[in-house]
């Protein structure tokens, strides 16, 4: 974090803290490379804030270690880390300008006044605030405010931007134009970005790689897609979105994928059976399933009956119960969900053998 | 359903005494002070000429504004840091703080006076025991004179100062201190450049109320000042009851009564009522 320009590369070690005896961190190992666009999300109370606290300095951890481009940063104070860092709230100087609120870290740094004058002129046409220079916090709209926020974070060149929570305060149309600006942002300076949220839908629209915290333990970190399709437990299964589960009965190993028994049909699924046989759950995302008169046999289906309907615009989302009483949800096309409803009876739900995956059954 | 009309008609009835006690105890006696100002001891403008005048009227305005000014300074700069104390410190140093700014309440002017005068005075507690470590082989002048004055009325003030800071401190967000601090600000600068500026309002109202109460002090001065160091409430008993001058004392209160109101409704331009308390 100490080399202005470049991205930083950090390492973090058996990171754990206790307030008293509430543990708020457990064991928390993680590597974070450089340049990527790291995401820790998670509900409120699951860590992930501590855990950027921590990488901030503001927040000491109880054991484990901390590593910048291998330098252990551990003990450093947080003012002579400089991460660059956005807050929930923008936590801006009210009694600065735009121009003053920017400058503020180079002057710091005890730059010259003329590199002051061109990094923040630079900085204030990059996020597009030209013409707010004079004008204090408090005459700016929430979005502005962020900018300055960002740009303020940003324009003394840190190798890590730290950012938390930074758009729950904006409305939804603001907060997408914020997002694409982020990610424009971090392709630009090349840095590396460590965002906190609790927004799945942020956390995989933007991220190189999503962090899953909860109850203070690190679950599971991976490219969005994998950590959506191939999560490795239950929280994370449903955290990352709706999900339907299933039990399944004597599942084993068959050809490169495996095989169980759900309501007396032999489901095939594309993923191994290693760590789960026997009884598991079998869980695929809504979007997956379809709905079909019959299942052909050797096709993953099973037999339900509609029991409602909420008309969603572009499509309708269904919800289903199975013979045995499963719960199940689908997102299908508004004439194929009509059609199933007056029906009143037997629908099949089929879906590809590689798109449903195997949680142990019960707990986590 | 309350009316808003209801709810006004109720919050005057709830102020009508207070309003009522200052008319009758405050408001209609002051009127005959202003009448005595143009009135004694002939009708005229005379008692107000008298004041641009008199050389002894004019040094104890002087005085009064030098004290009252050096009295806010100090007590601004001490309440600052006590508030600090009480309002961030530890829950330790937070009961330490809250101790020191409590208890002078409780305890009335008059022994608070008399309490600097035993500790100051020649042959006092200070000048005793430095005296005794070889320090000075004199007594130093402490007490009598404007010293002895600001001593008494800087700890007289220093915790009326300290509400409107901490309202100022409390109001604060912690996060703004942090992002200074993860910006590279070091504590000191960070203090200096976020928080004090951040505290504006809280210090122009300190600053306020204690100038305005040193205006218009009385017991402290007449005992820690010993007739030397007269301000000008004391100046306006002499006139009043000692000389007796009511008219030119009379004259005196109107000014001051104005200056004061007029500081105070610089205050209020400033800073809501509400962030005094």
């Amino acid at each position: 974090m100490q080399q202005p320009g470049r991205a930083a590369e950090i390492k973090a070690i058996g990171i754990g803290k206790s307030f008293g005896s509430f543990r708020a961190l457990d064991n928390l190992s993680l590597d974070i490379g450089r340049g990527e666009f790291l995401t820790l999300l998670g509900p409120s109370g699951s860590g992930k804030t501590t855990f950027l606290m921590i990488l901030a300095g503001f927040v000491q951890p109880t054991e484990g270690k901390l590593l910048s481009d291998g330098v252990d940063i551990t003990d450093r104070p947080a003012e002579q880390r400089a991460a660059g860092m956005v807050f929930q709230g923008y936590a801006l100087f009210p009694h600065m300008s735009v121009e003053a609120n920017i400058a503020f870290p180079l002057k710091v740094r005890k730059k010259s006044a003329a590199d002051i004058k061109r990094r923040v002129g630079e900085m204030i046409e990059r996020v597009g605030l030209k013409g707010h220079e004079k004008k204090l916090p408090a005459q700016l709209s929430g979005g502005q405010q962020q900018r300055v926020a960002l740009a303020r974070a940003l324009v003394f060149e840190p190798g890590v931007l730290l950012l938390d929570e930074p758009f729950s305060a904006l409305d939804k149309g603001l907060r997408g134009q914020m997002q694409a600006e982020m990610k424009r942002l971090h392709q630009e300076t090349g840095t590396t970005f460590v965002f906190v949220t609790h927004d799945q839908s942020e956390a995989l629209a933007l991220s190189s790689r999503v962090a899953i915290f909860n109850h203070g333990k690190l679950l599971q970190v991976g490219p969005p897609d994998e950590v959506y399709d191939r999560p490795d437990n239950r929280f994370v299964a449903e955290f990352l979105g709706e999900i339907n589960m299933l039990p399944l009965k004597g599942v084993r190993p068959a050809g490169n994928g495996s095989t169980g028994l759900c309501e007396d049909r032999t489901i095939s699924m594309g993923c191994k059976a290693e760590l789960v046989q026997g009884d598991a759950i079998l869980a695929i995302r809504p979007e997956y399933m379809s709905i079909s008169g019959e299942a052909a046999d050797g096709e993953n289906g099973i037999a339900a009956t509609a029991t409602n309907s909420t008309y969603l615009g572009a499509a309708t989302r269904l919800d289903l119960t199975t013979r045995q009483g499963a719960k199940v949800t689908v997102s299908v096309p508004n004439e194929v969900a009509a059609a199933a409803l007056s029906k009143g009876n037997s629908v099949w739900l089929t879906w590809p053998a590689e798109k449903g995956f195997l949680l142990p059954h019960g707990g986590q | 359903m309350r009316s808003y009309l209801s709810d006004r008609m109720g919050a005057a009835l709830l102020m009508a005494p207070l309003l009522l006690f200052l008319v009758l105890a405050y408001a209609w006696p002051f009127l005959g002070v202003v009448k005595w100002s143009f009135t004694l001891p002939t009708p005229g403008l005379g008692q107000y000429e008298a004041l641009l005048t008199d050389d002894l009227v004019q040094s104890v305005f002087i005085r009064t504004l030098r004290i009252a000014a050096v009295v806010t300074v100090v007590s601004v700069a001490a309440a600052y840091a006590i508030t600090v104390v009480w309002v961030r410190g530890t829950p330790a140093q937070r009961l330490i703080a809250e101790f020191c700014i409590l208890v002078p309440f409780w305890i009335s002017v008059l022994t608070r006076a008399f309490g600097w005068v035993a500790l100051l005075s020649n042959r006092g507690l200070i000048n005793t025991w430095l005296q005794a470590i070889g320090f000075i082989s004199e007594p130093l002048a402490l007490v009598r004179n404007e010293f002895g004055v600001i001593v008494g009325m800087t700890h007289f003030l220093i915790p009326f100062a300290v509400f409107p800071l901490a309202s100022a401190m409390r109001s604060l967000d912690d996060r703004v201190l942090l992002a200074a601090r993860g910006l590279g600000s070091s504590r000191m600068r960070t203090f200096w450049t976020v928080f004090v500026p951040m505290t504006r309002s809280g210090i122009i109202g300190a600053a306020m109320i204690v100038f305005v109460f040193s205006l218009g002090f009385f017991v402290t001065p007449a005992i820690l000042g010993g007739g030397r160091s007269v301000m000008i409430a004391e100046l306006i008993y002499l006139r009043i009851f000692q000389s007796p001058d009511w008219g030119l004392g009379a004259a005196i209160s109107v000014v001051l009564v104005l200056f004061v109101g007029a500081l105070m409704a610089l205050l209020f331009r400033y800073v809501r009522p509400k962030q005094l308390i």
